[in-house]
């Protein structure tokens, strides 16, 4: 259908253009209730169930702040590094559409909440690039439309549509970033590590689900070229339906390929939405405007100015959480971490499970290596987050404690996991029930040593002769006698006394 | 000042989705010329310094407790629909796309 | 037995109360009035009257039980203009678009209404969502002067006025965004009141221009508005725009008014509301009125107020500025009238060509200058100079109420006008708005009350009342000892007849 787009080799585009983008991200709050209804905001229902006049666009409806939804808009702010509105209003925006109840959204304009800030992103090898934000401001979700009778369901040759407004009404940020210019070849991770540390930074603050497959955080990218050494930006495209982090980066890529491709045939990008295609991670144009939207904002008149008192504003900033970018460099220094192990601790998402497990009496070393590595490739095999593993960090560090007390092997450790993982019970419980405790009594074990001995005089003459180095078969046959669960060195131990060595 | 042209007074009509004649086309351009004559007389006094007034009284920081509200049924959501499927508003085609 | 229509509200109230007649009596009496006159009168688009009767029913039911009444007015029937919602009554705001529309809620006042114990006798007639001076701009046709059926009602709310007019109803809500209870008012020889922006709520109030409209009470006397005001003012946090302050005394004034005394009040003339342009008539019934005043004990002082010649070219961009996007949810796919869906078109075309049919002249007219006056290129010069004129027209008051407690003018330019006259010319149709106008863009209180016949032509002119935001009290105060000291405007009324 669409014809396939021209795309210049990555190492080209870069070497020939930089790059600018401009990232709008879009964060549903997870209030009970909507912006300015008291309807549950709450993902999908029966349609048109959480619904009210006011969220309808009901004839007469009015909307009244949710004061909750302002309080988690200026933390947000704040922890955006923003300054905050000491008076701000809402306006509406105009312009029609069968999702909008009243054909117009109503959301800040000239006058956001939250402006001039920045966030500080970390780049997979450590590099940290500063990102400034334009502004966070509040505004409202639209109902969501289902599109009946075409080949796919899809908008186009579609035969009618059905509208659920059980969204509509929901409160969302949009957090805009000022133009991100010089990170040449790296633009296309910088914008996932934006959208990654964003994300986490409204995790910390537990102002959102953040879920991108769910839609509580949408980004759209705005990209755009200049030859290098200019620095008059060029035009840009925003790509919208952005729906994974993996999908920021793609759909980055691919639009400095593409945009590059265009301009080096001498060719005009042409200013539009686009959007992104998850399968072949492509990017198509939308409907072209035939002339640009003129929204007519105007003040809001059903609600009053919002003038955040200071006292409430430095209430807001005392309940802020560590900020991601503090913690990161906090736990590198406290648990002395190589950039890579940093790394690879937060790319395993496994930060707060670790530090819970640390907190419960392991060591960090101990806590790392189980979550990062076994837990993560269990996880993986498991098809589960590492999150939703049915594991405590308090049952992880009971197994390190027996590990470190010498009751478990590491191997059989691994086992006391699983079990726990399968429901079994506690550590301590499986340990029992599996009888997987090393077996430390030297009397069973040395029965176990005569045996072996006895099964291999050949070897026992050769200890005996001092090559001590042919224990290991005694050792060997030990161990699987008691299935592991002996220590292996007290077993040599045994062994050499035995023999008189 | 103004003289709103015919031309002028469609693009206003696609804006505000009314699929005016062309009858009303002439009327309404006559008419809003004549309207935006009068009423651009307040540039008269709208003084650089002067603040505007958008809310009749002075009131600031109106919220809400985060409640939950009985909300209307399905039924009634559906009341005035035109017309209705699935629980949900049926509406033709649309074309447009989000913003 | 008396005619139970002719009785004021508080006469109404205390039959009732006191079980000398029961509240259906009186709400049958009035429904059967309708019955008699309202085909002429049209002020009605729609009577419940099986609603009203058990409104009513209710009311006597309790009181037969011992139990006191409600409130002040419980039992006492009222017209309801159509703008407001009425769960499961219909509410067309006057308009084709929302024709047969029947609202899941009710208004904050149509609630505070039924929890009175009012019956709501129907929902009455007005200019098409309240965009209007004469109530020709309906969708259902006009209403028409009690006085003069060959004349408007006034508008928007010329049904509510009429109905009172003709004694269809003892009491009306009306809405007043630049003028639509006052002048209605004034030109039917009844009362009305456009209380402070924020003393009644606006929730479940059809939105025209949402930073000017206030509903407020329609009345033939002084008191009985200040019984139905005491009824629906309040706070409302469905509201964000309603104060959270005490109902200003409404009724003690109206009481403290009627004993005729004005000593110590001062009583400011706006220089700039009169004179040229003003109908003879209507100037001289204002000059008695003045004078009337001062005879009362009131002392009279001139005031001016420069800026009030813009009032109207502001209101005639932040009222179409407003509506061009309250109107915007009237596009066929959630509720309301849908034309053309035969299949084949999309949802934008449904859209355009159901506005183009569902909306009257008027409507669109001041849609289009509001998408205009808020264009990116012509915000500032039009909206943006509108608002700033407004902050001028508060100082004026600001500076005016620091000299005196109460300011006057004519309500209207003019008596009634005739059916047609102005249809075809909109800005003599907005001149009716001019004294009205300033309260609604700046928020304060302001009332009409009759002052007697114009010697011109014999129709009834209006006295309007303004008062400081939150000092709804001092209109009632002034207004009814200006009705005391005057004859009864309506029992000069010529019998209406059955049919026109
Ligand atoms: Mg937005
Ligand atoms: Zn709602």
């Amino acid at each position: 259908m669409t014809a396939v787009a021209d795309l210049m080799d990555y190492a080209e585009v870069v070497e020939r253009f930089d790059p600018v983008l401009g990232l709008e991200v879009h964060v549903e709050l997870n209030t009970k209730t909507k912006m300015f209804c008291g309807c549950p905001n709450l993902f999908g229902g029966e349609p048109n169930t959480h619904v009210c006049p006011t969220c309808l666009g009901l004839p007469g409806s009015l909307p009244v702040v949710n004061g909750k939804a302002v309080e988690s808009a200026i933390r947000i702010g704040l922890a955006l590094n923003c300054e905050i509105a000491s008076w701000c209003r809402f306006a509406r925006k105009n312009y029609f559409y069968p999702d909008m109840p009243k054909n117009f959204q109503t959301s800040q304009y000239d006058e956001p909440i939250a402006f001039n800030g920045y966030l500080d992103v970390t780049l997979d090898d450590g590099e940290v690039v500063r990102v400034d934000i334009e502004r966070a401001h509040m505004e409202e979700d639209t109902g969501k439309s289902l599109h009946v009778g075409g080949a796919t369901g899809r908008i186009h040759g579609a035969e009618h549509s059905l509208l659920d407004y059980n969204r509509a009404g929901v409160p969302l940020i949009e957090i805009v970033t000022k133009p991100i210019v010089g990170t040449g070849a790296r633009a296309p991770e910088v914008a996932r590590a934006y959208v990654t540390a964003l994300r986490d930074l409204l995790r910390a603050l537990d102002v959102s689900d953040v879920r991108m497959d769910q839609g509580s955080l949408r980004c759209d990218a705005n990209v755009s070229l200049m030859p290098k050494g200019e620095s008059e930006f060029g035009t840009r495209t925003e790509t919208k339906n952005v729906n994974s982090l993996r999908s920021v980066e793609r759909a980055v890529r691919y639009e400095m390929t593409r945009q590059a491709a265009v301009l080096a045939a001498n060719g005009r990008v042409t200013q539009e939405t686009r959007h992104f295609q998850e399968a072949d991670g492509t990017t198509s144009p939308g409907r072209t405007k035939e002339t640009a939207e003129d929204y007519r904002y105007f003040p809001e008149p059903d609600l009053v100015p919002i003038a955040p008192p200071g006292e409430w504003i430095e209430q807001l900033r005392a309940t802020l959480p560590e900020m991601p970018a503090a913690r990161r460099e906090r736990i590198r220094t406290e648990w002395q971490l190589t950039p890579e192990e940093l790394r690879d601790l937060f790319n395993s998402g496994a930060v707060e499970l670790v530090e819970a497990t640390v907190a419960a009496g392991a060591k960090p070393g101990e806590a790392r290596g189980w979550w990062v590595n076994f837990l993560a490739q269990e996880a993986n095999s498991r098809e589960v987050e590492l999150t939703a593993m049915p594991i405590t960090p308090k049952q992880v560090a009971r197994v390190t404690e027996l590990v470190s007390s010498g009751e478990l092997t590491n191997k059989l450790a691994r086992e006391v996991v699983k079990g726990v993982l399968d429901g079994d019970g506690e550590p301590d419980e499986i340990v029992e029930k599996r009888g997987l405790k090393v077996v430390s009594d030297d009397s069973a074990l040395l029965a176990a040593v005569d045996e072996a001995l006895a099964a291999q005089p050949d070897v026992a003459d050769k200890i005996r002769g001092g090559k001590v180095q042919a224990a290991g078969a005694i050792v060997g046959a030990v161990m699987k006698a008691t299935k592991g669960q002996a220590d292996a060195k007290r077993v040599r131990e045994l062994i050499l006394e035995r023999v008189g060595q | 000042m103004p003289n709103i042209s015919r031309e002028e007074v469609a693009h206003l009509a696609k804006l505000a989705r009314l699929a005016v004649t062309d009858k009303e086309l002439d009327v309404f351009a006559g008419q809003l010329d004549e309207i935006l004559d009068a009423v651009a007389k307040v540039g008269e006094v709208a003084a650089e310094d002067i603040p505007q007034t958008s809310h009749a009284v002075p009131l600031t920081n109106v919220f809400r407790d985060d409640a939950v509200q009985p909300c209307l049924s399905q039924e009634e959501a559906l009341s005035g629909a035109p017309a209705a499927e699935d629980g949900r508003f049926r509406v033709p085609r649309i074309l447009g796309e989000e913003q | 037995m008396t005619d139970l229509t002719r009785l004021t509200a508080a006469e109404l109230a205390e039959k009732i109360h006191s079980r000398e007649v029961s509240a259906a009596e009186v709400t049958q009496a009035h429904l059967d009035r309708i019955a008699e006159v309202d085909e002429s009168v049209h002020a009605f688009l729609h009577v419940d009257a099986e609603g009203a009767l058990a409104a009513a029913r209710a009311v006597d039911g309790a009181l037969d039980s011992g139990a006191a009444p409600v409130s002040s007015l419980a039992g006492v029937p009222l017209a309801l203009k159509d703008v407001l919602t009425t769960r499961g009554i219909p509410t067309t705001c006057g308009s084709r678009t929302l024709e047969g529309w029947i609202p899941p809620y009710d208004a904050t006042v149509t609630r505070r209404l039924r929890e009175a114990g009012l019956p709501i006798l129907g929902k009455t007639n007005m200019d098409e969502f309240a965009m209007g001076s004469s109530t020709e701009n309906s969708a259902f046709g006009p209403t028409r002067n009690p006085w003069d059926h060959s004349r408007v009602p006034g508008g928007s709310g010329g049904g509510s006025s009429a109905s009172l007019a003709a004694f269809e109803a003892p009491l009306a809500i009306g809405t007043d965004t630049g003028g639509s209870i006052r002048q209605p008012g004034a030109v039917t020889g009844t009362v009305g009141v456009k209380p402070t922006y924020g003393g009644v709520s606006r929730y479940g109030l059809v939105a025209f221009s949402s930073s000017l409209d206030q509903a407020g009470p329609c009345a033939r006397t002084v008191l009985d508005a200040a019984l139905l005001h005491e009824v629906i003012a309040g706070y409302d946090p469905m509201d964000s725009t309603s104060i959270n302050a005490a109902v200003p005394p409404v009724v003690a004034a109206a009481r403290e008014g009627l004993r005729g005394d004005l000593t110590g009040i001062k009583v400011g003339v706006v220089k700039e509301l009169g004179g040229e342009g003003y109908q003879a008539g209507v100037q001289r019934s204002f000059e008695a009125a003045v004078e009337q005043l001062r005879a009362l004990g009131a002392e009279v002082v001139e005031v001016s107020c420069p800026n009030f010649g813009y009032a109207l070219p502001a209101y005639y961009l932040i009222a179409p500025s407003e509506c061009s996007s309250n109107l915007a949810r009237f596009d066929a796919m959630r509720y309301g009238l849908r034309v053309s869906d035969d299949g084949s078109r999309s949802a934008e075309e449904v859209m355009s060509l159901t506005r183009e049919a569902g909306f009257g002249p008027e409507v669109k007219r001041r849609i289009m200058l509001g998408t205009y006056a808020l264009s990116s290129g012509y915000y500032d010069a039009y909206y943006g100079s509108a608002q700033k004129v407004r902050t001028l027209i508060r100082r004026d008051f600001d500076a005016a109420f620091e000299r005196v407690d109460v300011l006057v003018s004519p309500t209207t330019p003019t008596t009634a006008f005739k059916i047609g006259e102005r249809v075809d010319d909109p800005l003599a149709m907005y001149l009716s708005d001019i004294c009205s106008i300033p309260s609604n863009l700046a928020g304060n209180a302001a009332m009409s009350v009759p002052s007697g016949l114009s010697d011109s032509d014999g129709l009834p002119v209006g006295l309007q009342i303004m008062a400081p935001a939150l000092a709804d009290d001092r209109l009632y105060r002034v207004g009814a000892a200006y009705e005391a000291a005057r004859e009864p405007v309506l029992d000069r009324l010529p019998e209406l007849k059955g049919a026109v």
